[in-house]
């Protein structure tokens, strides 16, 4: 039966009908649904990693054991799994091995939109590309064969639009894969020195045979044209925006695997037709390689290596005709997104403000807290970056700002990366003061269960990390709770720590207002005659709160009674309802 | 059949991922190629989302560009007019007329423009703005916005009314099933 299913989840039922056994992945928009929806398979065992590094080991023991295995991560989360990456490259794998790797051009919701193309030519690993959901399910099949046949680990890249767009597939039975003996084999999977050298002329050799592979294998698709004047080398979403700008007039050479590529078909798509351009977002990475064979290409002359492709921008550095819309003659403001309403993080950014601290971010929902009107961020790299920026900070200001800088990072990224940097702060001894903003879930990619939720993927009861355990054993002594929406108890926690001749750490500690199990106090009531409208409850940034002719008006459906609004008013306009 | 473009457009939150759950349904029953592209992560939290569903004998592109789309279906005024661009010639314009203020008109940063709905039709628009919200409150919940528009766009197509039912069926959960109906009998009727 045909049906419409997100290319996510297409993924997984690839995984799934490919019979793979064991899944572990570290959320990131836009992969996350490709482990949520494995994890509903019950003959897959499915599970959140605290990284991306610790889920790429975990799937390669798995591979060792001899089942089928996956991880699933975002671009961002590749580099942190870069280390096993590239070595696990020369063990090669016993049971099939899948990395999926969805990339974030526009940066829809992330921190750069670096291309993970680069990452399988730099590991020498091959990499499939699907266009759309039925691909999902065909490459996640097709990379165990490949894995197992060429024993290599495969990369599985995805897209925002891939990843996140739904169309037609079919689905097929489960193959069941019987699990593989797992036999000692210490030339193989010892990478030291004597061994690793031996292995790598097998991967260059492992890399020759796959692009001899690819050469013929159907995924590399030769859509041969009625006009020889333009020929189109293309993959992933741009094949679909090129299909429909393009038509069947016009050949397509459209690459299923983007590594190792096929120089010989390449050269051949290329000598049949008088013009090749090359399709791709992000970096020229198809056009380069075709130019290092001498092949004729244009590709980036025409098109940015910034952002996402559209169909528009295709037909018009083409040369062909595109459809034009008319804008509305008129200033729309921005509509960005915010904290949302009760949002536990806001009562400690206020705070932060009001103290006008300088403001170490991470990532997270609370790197919200960097827009207007709290501003309260100063700046946002990657995972854990906040917690061993300030150590940096601090000790090269050689004390000036212990005082008047804090660190601020969610409860899972601290699971994630942030407690080597916490290490490094008690070690190497700098007065630094973090906190930690737990709000019992992993926020922005949907709510994922984490090592400190005491909930796994499935949703069973786990082992609970316990931080404030966890930052004495890491080397840190003054650790202390604080609840968000108290704000005097905030400001109290903050200027006490920052003020202590040593590290600290302060977790403040809600649950997500969207939580399901949170249960909301009333709307806040406003009591006009007492509102002065001195618009101090707008200093926070939330959206269930807004002036209209002067006065304050909460809008009851979104108000959850958090009442941190209600602690700035001097005038006791904002009242429990 | 040329490609159909349907834009949905509006605020993190509001329930488009519904409705074009729902369409995908539709026209997949109709027998139609689909393709619907959604927006997760970070443009959920009370941003501007978009979300594009496409329709035809083949459908290759996810996304819908500029000058392309057939009809806007709107959540919110301002995202109606923020898109406008999007519509192509002869293109239609669907919009619940309840107004959200995004954080730069709460902080006062900007201004919410006024009279929406007249200047996007002197602009030439073909609109059709209604207060989707009351009547979703009359079928029970605010949050039937999305059924309402529905219902709304269903006038302008030809598909039996049976289809929309059995689409909205297998689309929301039983517990809402009959709120969701009346939502849309609403959106449709009035």
């Amino acid at each position: 039966m045909k049906q419409l299913m997100l290319g996510n989840e297409a993924v997984a039922r690839g995984l799934y009908e490919g019979g793979c056994s064991f899944v572990s992945s570290y959320p990131g928009t836009p992969s996350t649904e490709i482990t949520e929806c494995a994890a509903k398979y019950s003959e897959i065992y499915a599970e959140w990693a605290p990284n991306e590094k610790v889920a790429v080991e975990a799937a390669f023991g798995a591979s060792l054991a001899g089942k089928r295995s996956f991880c699933g991560m975002k671009h961002v989360g590749l580099n942190v799994a870069a280390d096993p990456l590239f070595t696990i490259s020369y063990t090669g794998v016993n049971a099939g091995m899948i990395i999926g790797v969805a990339d974030d051009a526009g940066m829809h919701s992330s921190q750069n939109e670096q291309d993970s193309r680069n990452y399988a030519k730099a590991a020498k690993l091959p990499m499939l590309e699907p266009s759309d959901s039925a691909e999902g399910i065909a490459f996640a099949k097709l990379a165990y064969e490949i894995s197992e046949r060429f024993d290599t680990p495969v990369l599985l890249k995805m897209c925002t639009r891939v990843a996140h767009s739904q169309s037609i597939v079919k689905l097929s039975d489960r193959m069941e894969s019987a699990q593989k003996p797992y036999e000692k084999n210490p030339p193989k999977y010892i990478m030291m020195p004597g061994f690793a050298k031996k292995r790598h002329p097998i991967v260059e050799a492992r890399l020759r045979a796959i692009a001899e592979y690819a050469e013929t294998a159907d995924f590399n698709r030769w859509e041969k044209g009625t006009d020889r004047k333009l020929g189109i080398i293309t993959s992933s979403t741009s094949y679909q925006y090129v299909r429909e700008v393009c038509k069947d007039d016009v050949s397509v050479l459209k690459l299923g695997m983007i590594w190792p590529l096929p120089d010989q078909k390449l050269k051949d798509f290329a000598a049949s037709v008088d013009r090749v351009v090359v399709v791709e977002e992000l970096d020229g990475f198809i056009e380069s390689y075709c130019k290092t064979l001498g092949i004729n290409v244009e590709g980036k002359n025409l098109f940015s290596n910034i952002g996402e492709l559209s169909q528009n921008l295709i037909a018009e550095a083409l040369g062909m005709e595109s459809p034009k819309g008319s804008a509305l003659d008129e200033n729309i403001p921005a509509r960005p997104p915010v904290m949302c309403a009760g949002c536990p993080h806001r009562g400690i950014y206020y705070t932060l403000k009001k103290l006008k601290l300088n403001v170490i971010g991470d990532i997270g929902c609370y790197t919200l807290g960097a827009v207007a009107p709290l501003n309260a961020i100063d700046s946002v790299i990657c995972m854990g970056a906040s917690v061993s920026g300030i150590h940096g900070f601090n000790k090269a200001n050689n004390g000036a700002t212990d005082k008047n800088t804090v660190a601020v990072i969610g409860d899972s990224t601290f699971m994630h990366s942030g407690m080597t940097g916490l290490v490094n702060i008690a070690y190497n001894d700098s007065n630094s003061t973090v906190i930690i903003l737990d709000n019992s879930i992993t926020g922005m990619t949907g709510h994922q269960q984490n090592p400190t939720t005491g909930f796994n993927l499935k949703g069973d009861p786990a082992a609970k990390v316990d931080l404030e355990a966890l930052c004495h054993a890491l080397g840190i002594r003054r650790v202390r709770v604080v609840d968000p929406y108290n704000l005097a108890q905030c400001e109290e926690a903050i200027k006490e720590e920052l003020a202590a001749d040593e590290a600290s750490v302060i977790i403040s500690r809600r649950p997500c207002a969207l939580l399901k199990y949170v249960k909301h106090n009333a709307p806040l009531k406003v009591d006009s005659e007492k509102c002065k409208s001195c618009k101090m409850c707008m200093k926070i940034g939330c959206p269930a709160i807004s002036i209209v002719d002067g006065k304050a008006v909460i809008d009851n459906t979104l108000c959850t009674g958090c009442g941190v609004c209600r602690q700035l008013c001097k005038f006791g306009a904002l009242q429990e309802g | 059949m040329e490609t159909k473009n349907i834009m949905i457009v509006g605020v993190g939150g509001q329930g488009s991922l519904l409705a074009s759950k729902l369409l995908g349904k539709l026209l997949l029953t109709e027998g139609y190629d689909v393709k619907v592209s959604e927006v997760h992560g970070m443009s959920q939290r009370g941003g501007s989302v978009v979300t594009y569903v496409r329709y035809g004998d083949r459908v290759c592109s996810p996304v819908i560009d500029k000058g392309e789309a057939d009809f806007i279906v709107s959540f919110e005024l301002l995202e109606a007019a923020r898109w406008t661009e999007y519509l192509r010639t002869n293109g239609k314009i669907v919009t619940n007329t309840q107004q959200i203020n995004p954080m730069p008109v709460i902080t006062g940063a900007a201004e919410y423009p006024e009279r929406l709905v007249d200047k996007m039709c002197a602009a030439g628009f073909d609109v059709d703005a209604f207060d989707a919200l009351s009547l979703a409150e009359q079928a029970g919940s605010s949050k039937a916005v999305n059924l309402v528009l529905m219902g709304r766009l269903s006038k302008y197509f030809d598909f039996s009314k049976e289809a929309w039912l059995n689409a909205i069926e297998v689309s929301v959960p039983a517990k809402f099933l009959q709120m969701n109906k009346k939502a849309f009998e609403l959106g449709l009727n009035t």
